[in-house]
């Protein structure tokens, strides 16, 4: 029988030679990961239930990323509990302050996920690894504690979305927009407990961090994954970075696909989605007239070197505009330094930005760059809903980088070509 | 396994962050996130919820975060169980897997509304609207995800394996 490439990854993990959508599997992991936020959940699970010890030290990844460097007495509980349990149970890759970045940046940058690997996560965004052509999930804490302790996790076996891409994008076209607008075509369940696997000669044409930030918002379509065929440039990312083996998968070319979505990349437009649903996307020339008072350049979907270089080139030698505070959050240590050592975070500073250590910190609301009532935040995060960056009457528009840089300089949201046909 | 209670209805795309707030999440401590659930929806819910009182929403119910603490939240709060019209995968299973009944029945969804009195047979998958005088017809549970909420979560049933 035929199988889509997230259906054959899982059948491998299971031991099975075939599976169909709908089959419920138990499915060997290649990696548990959790957050500062969700695994002390999953550790008084584990010590409630008295499980012995972790199924193997080296395929658990936890990172101390969400409330760090932590914002508060109890948020520096919980990170202690993650620190004291990773110590007691020798867990390999731990990440503290200082190491530490957002997690799914920091996963594919340390070589810890591969094509082909399964791969959960008690953080929704952990469908990032699929740009890998990895099966990767976001999952809960009780998840992640008996995935801890037994390496494998139950899983209905989904069905798929086929998103044919095609053409070359055009300048200030990222990935964020591809994303933002396949939310808008299907909506936020558009592709519920389904898999979104993209195609096409158009994926030739986004580069890994594009893919990251597209794999990663397939959660916002309800998605379970999202998964890229594996190329040159896949090969060519994991190479230096990843070195034991690994699987390429390929989906069938008679695989079962629910439905196909084709998108031409030729013709995306910088886009924004505005209030309260990631769906609402919209042209961010058609909403150029809506002041802001906050820019957010970072997170797991947008805080890579790339993204970074694309603020930088609207940003340089530019100054923010009067009364809008700009944060730029790059996502991991090593984008950090990268970034310092080729000049954006000066060019940043000179400009007016605030710039940060890596933390998730103010994308769910929790710390460094929380809105006031009333206040509106162009952000390069992946959520929108009423609340999650502030006080429940605040807005929040996403876009991605160049349209964050655009808004930031010019006090409004904003495209970047306004920019280069000098808008400030 | 049956269910009564009292309604509190909400619309489409409830997200995890609206059920509890990450500014909440400071802490796991069931108590501290019963008081705050659906505040940003719903101030006066954790003062109003009542021990059996049932949840019912529209579709994609649960979107968002995978916050284990949104489930907790609902179910530290008395809830006997969420009705929707579809839940978001990751609510779904971390429901299941902390043990708080969830039923997708998108007829009782449409048809219910605030402050009804309604109850639930979790075998049949029969929901009973007392106030109005009509039933509904939910799935059951399939056999393998009845264990692990007659066990009381998931743990509980791999420590019975």
């Amino acid at each position: 029988m035929a199988m889509t490439m997230t259906q054959k990854i899982l059948a491998d993990h299971a031991g099975l030679p075939e599976v169909r959508a709908g089959q419920l599997i138990r499915a060997k992991l290649d990696l548990v990961l959790g957050n500062d936020i969700t695994t002390p959940v999953a550790i008084n699970e584990f010590e409630k239930h008295g499980l012995s010890g972790v199924f193997n030290r080296d395929k658990i990844a936890i990172v101390l990323d969400h409330f760090t460097p932590n914002k508060d007495i109890k948020a520096a509980e919980q990170s202690k509990q993650c620190r004291e349990f990773a110590k007691c149970n020798g867990i390999t890759h731990f990440y503290d302050v200082g190491q530490m970045g957002i997690e799914h940046a920091l996963l594919p940058e340390q070589g810890l996920v591969a094509a082909g690997e399964a791969v959960i996560g008690a953080d929704s965004h952990t469908c990032t690894y699929g740009a890998l052509g990895a099966f990767s999930t976001g999952v809960g804490s009780t998840d992640m504690a008996a995935g801890m302790a037994t390496g494998e996790c139950w899983f209905k076996v989904p069905s798929a979305i086929r998103v044919r891409l095609t053409g070359q994008p055009k300048k200030w076209i990222g990935g964020k927009d591809v994303v933002l607008t396949l939310i808008g075509m299907i909506g936020v369940d558009g592709a519920r407990y389904q898999s979104l696997e993209f195609t096409g000669d158009g994926v030739a044409a986004l580069s890994m961090d594009d893919r990251f930030a597209i794999a990663n918002m397939a959660i916002e379509a309800g998605a379970k994954n999202g998964i890229f065929p594996v190329d040159e440039a896949t090969i060519a990312y994991m190479k230096g970075r990843v070195n034991r083996e690994y699987q390429v998968y390929e989906a069938d070319a008679d695989a079962p696909y629910e439905k196909t979505v084709e998108i031409d990349l030729s013709e995306l437009r910088p886009v924004v989605a505005c209030p309260h649903l990631p769906s609402n996307t919209k042209p961010a020339d058609e909403v150029n007239d809506i002041a802001i008072d906050q820019v957010v350049i970072g997170s797991c979907t947008n805080g890579r070197l790339s993204d970074l270089a694309t603020a930088a080139e609207i940003i340089k030698g530019r100054k923010v505009a009067e009364n809008v505070r700009v944060i730029v959050i790059p996502a991991t240590q090593h984008i950090y330094r990268e970034a310092m050592r080729l000049g954006y975070l000066y060019t940043f500073i000179e400009a007016g930005c605030a710039v940060s250590t890596p933390t998730c910190g103010p994308c769910l609301g929790g710390h460094m760059g929380i809105m006031a009532a009333g206040e509106r935040t162009v952000a390069t995060t992946n959520r929108n809903f009423v609340g999650r960056m502030g006080d429940p009457s605040s807005e929040i528009y996403l876009a991605g980088p160049a349209v964050a840089a655009a808004s930031a300089i010019l006090g409004r949201i904003a495209s970047p070509e306004e920019i280069e046909q000098g808008g400030n | 396994m049956q269910a009564n209670g009292t309604v509190f209805v909400y619309g489409d795309n409830v997200d995890t962050d609206v059920i509890i707030p990450a500014r909440y999440l400071n802490s796991s401590d069931p108590k501290h996130l019963a008081s705050h659930c659906m505040e940003d929806i719903d101030a006066a819910f954790a003062q109003k919820v009542r021990p059996g009182d049932i949840i019912v929403g529209g579709s994609n119910f649960g979107c968002g975060s995978s916050r284990e603490h949104a489930p907790l939240a609902i179910k530290s709060c008395g809830v006997s169980c969420v009705i929707a019209k579809s839940f978001a995968r990751i609510f779904y299973r971390n429901s299941i897997n902390i043990g708080l009944a969830i039923l997708e029945c998108p007829q009782a969804a449409e048809n219910i509304r605030q402050r009804d009195e309604i109850s639930i047979d979790f075998d049949s998958g029969v929901i009973t609207n007392k106030t109005r005088e009509e039933t509904y017809q939910a799935e059951p549970f399939p056999e393998f995800i009845r264990e692990i909420i007659n066990a009381d979560g998931l743990l509980n049933s791999l420590s019975k394996c």
